[in-house]
């Protein structure tokens, strides 16, 4: 009755896709051939952005100029201003990007909502509040910007994490509580930068749009080291969140742990949040946009981590080299180029889910 | 009640690997089920029948450990499900759930190919035996032609067995089925119950489903399991079962029960409008 056989009968029983088994089939997997497409577009295009940044500066450099200079033969000059200044501000943008792509698609995943992002569910707030207080309110600590970031990030995850949970998770319950906790928040971070003296408010200030300008090899570390354990951790529990995306119920007949796999979700993508806040500020945008951008280039149901990664990191590369070129010599911190967009961004996606919902 | 319910105990066959134990479940304060047990016959064809909100449903969950009872206990080969490893659980029930959400974009094979989760390793993901099942699933299910379309695109009766053929590439002996017919046409219902029997008598399998046509039920049941008010009522082949007395007492509708024409099963017939006001009062 249905056209079960109707359409193209495939002759061979052979599954569609890419098949790869390796070392007598110890290793093994199958791979959508457009997500690899997409993963190697990415990257040709993250590299062109790179290129592009490190040429971009007070001293010209030619394309050229910059690889050679990367391989260690470049004019000694240039090799001085890339190796010094823009290569580490390059690699802090490319991880800051990942870190932030990565945990967008986490929540946007646990959530099963566009909106379920860092930005919008308070996390990235929360690290900015952290932030603060170390910088405004216990500056004899001596924690600096980055440590109340992490601290930040973690207090508020717990926050909202608990807030939503009643015998298991609901994603439209903690996108809610965590817009909900993010007001909260604004209002706490605009309170504190109220109290502060004029320069503190001012350096506060300039944080907390967030920018990657300056930020030298001492910050690369920090950032890189914890974010490819995190990006390693979410890999291995891949396999689980995508039989997730099929329904609790579903996901439990499988023999996926799924409130242990949520959990350790939710803290790979705190973790890489406060990673990337306490590496360049809240930037914005970036975790928002960069999952839906990777879900539809890749034509996937749920935003794919790596390939969002990769967006993220694009996105943040390209969007600094916005901020760099656009008004030169007048200098604009990447986020607010991020949140230029962002905010267009997101006014279109609440109109459509307001629609689809409505 | 007119039909007797053996306890546990008494009902205990050495052929039930699932069973049910003075399972009590619960959502918050609200007991949906009290003290009740199910042995689920190895190789059956069982089906749970009754009322809305008898708990059957629940129970068929619990059965999969998807709701914990909050007394008692479900016993795979005597030993607690719930404190076996939720992956070793997978290798032996499959389940089926009401509603399951295909991710978007998601191609058939792959769909299916999910099925395989509880067999594959954090490197091992895609073995020759993962490819073995899904592909012999997807053609016992008559969807191999349509491996590379988007299960977004298919029709309702299609997309149900591309669900089914997940479960069957999960390859577990048991199979739980919760009211697998319900957003599907007559003629689709059919198919998919057809469906199950093909692979019930082909595979061997022990199935239970839960099914809301008691006439359907009747014709494809083996062992036949009517809940009332969270408890077993009545367990057994369906002539044995089912009764014009049961049907009032359980559904409360006056009725007569007849051989169906077709298959020589039971099937009830509900009285006209007149008769049952006459049987009320």
């Amino acid at each position: 009755m249905t056209g079960t056989t109707a359409k193209t009968a495939r002759p061979s029983g052979r599954m569609p896709g890419l098949t790869v088994r390796v070392a007598s089939g110890r290793l093994s997997g199958r791979l959508s051939p457009r997500a690899v497409a997409t993963g190697l577009l990415l990257l040709a295009l993250l590299l062109a952005a790179s290129v592009a940044a490190l040429m971009t500066g007070d001293y010209p450099a030619t394309p050229a100029d910059v690889v050679r200079t990367v391989l260690g033969e470049g004019p000694p000059g240039l090799e001085l201003i890339v190796g010094r200044f823009r290569l580490p501000r390059l690699l802090v943008a490319i991880g800051v990007g990942a870190a932030l792509g990565t945990a967008g698609a986490i929540f946007q995943s646990v959530s099963r909502n566009p909106l379920g992002s860092p930005e919008i569910i308070g996390f990235t707030t929360g690290a900015a509040t952290g932030a603060l207080l170390a910088l405004l309110v216990f500056p004899s600590l001596a924690l600096g910007a980055p440590t109340g970031a992490v601290l930040g990030g973690l207090v508020t995850a717990v926050a909202v994490y608990s807030l939503a949970f009643r015998r298991g998770m609901r994603g439209d319950r903690l996108v809610l509580v965590g817009i909900g906790v993010n007001a909260v928040l604004m209002a706490a971070n605009s309170f504190l930068l109220s109290r502060a003296s004029l320069q503190q408010a001012q350096d506060a200030q300039m944080w907390l749009i967030g920018s990657v300008s300056g930020r030298g090899w001492d910050e690369v570390g920090p950032l890189w080291i914890p974010l490819i354990v995190l990006l390693a951790a979410t890999v291995a529990l891949g396999r689980g969140t995508a039989a997730m995306e099929m329904g609790d119920e579903a996901a439990t007949a499988l023999g996926v742990p799924v409130e242990r796999t949520r959990l350790a979700l939710v803290a790979c993508g705190v973790g890489l949040t406060a990673t990337a806040v306490a590496a360049a500020g809240p930037i914005v945008f970036v975790a928002l946009a960069a999952p839906q951008i990777a879900r539809r280039v890749a034509r996937r149901g749920a935003p794919p981590p790596m390939l969002s990664a990769l967006t993220g990191a694009l996105l943040t590369v390209v969007a600094d080299l916005v901020g760099q070129r656009l008004f030169a010599p007048v200098q604009l911190p990447v986020g607010v180029a991020t949140g230029a967009v962002g905010g267009l961004y997101l006014a279109w996606l609440l109109s459509r889910e307001w629609r689809k919902g409505g | 009640m007119t039909t007797t319910v053996p306890t546990a105990k008494e009902a205990a066959q050495p052929d039930a690997r699932l069973r049910a134990q003075n399972v009590t479940l619960a959502y918050d304060e609200r007991v949906v089920a009290r003290e009740l047990g199910l042995d689920v016959r190895d190789g059956s064809f069982t089906v749970i029948i009754g009322p809305n909100a008898c708990g059957k449903s629940t129970l068929l969950k619990a059965l999969a450990r998807i709701t914990r009872p909050s007394a008692g206990a479900v016993l795979l080969d005597g030993a607690a499900i719930a404190a076996l490893p939720t992956r070793k659980v997978a290798r032996e029930i499959g389940l089926l759930p009401q509603t399951s959400t295909a991710p978007s974009g998601i191609i058939v094979a792959d769909l299916v190919a999910r099925g395989r989760y509880p067999h594959q390793r954090m490197l091992r993901q895609w073995s020759a035996d993962d490819e073995r099942a899904t592909l012999d699933a997807m053609r016992r299910t008559g969807v191999a032609g349509l491996a590379d379309r988007f299960v977004d695109e298919l029709s309702g009766g299609q997309r149900q067995r591309v669900w089914l053929a997940m479960v069957l590439a999960q390859g577990t002996p048991i199979v739980l089925l919760d009211e697998p017919t319900t957003f599907l046409d007559v003629a689709h219902q059919i198919e998919v119950l057809d469906l199950c029997a093909d692979l019930h008598e082909e595979g061997g399998s022990t199935l239970v489903l839960v099914l809301h046509d008691i006439n359907q039920a009747c014709r494809y049941a083996t062992d036949l399991v009517v809940m009332s008010e969270g408890r077993v009522v009545a367990q057994g082949a369906p002539h044995d079962v089912v009764t014009a007395d049961l049907v009032r007492e359980v559904f409360g509708l006056p009725c007569r029960v007849l051989p169906d024409p077709e298959t020589g099963t039971p099937m009830v017939v509900p009285l006209a409008r007149a008769g049952r006001a006459a049987q009320v009062r």
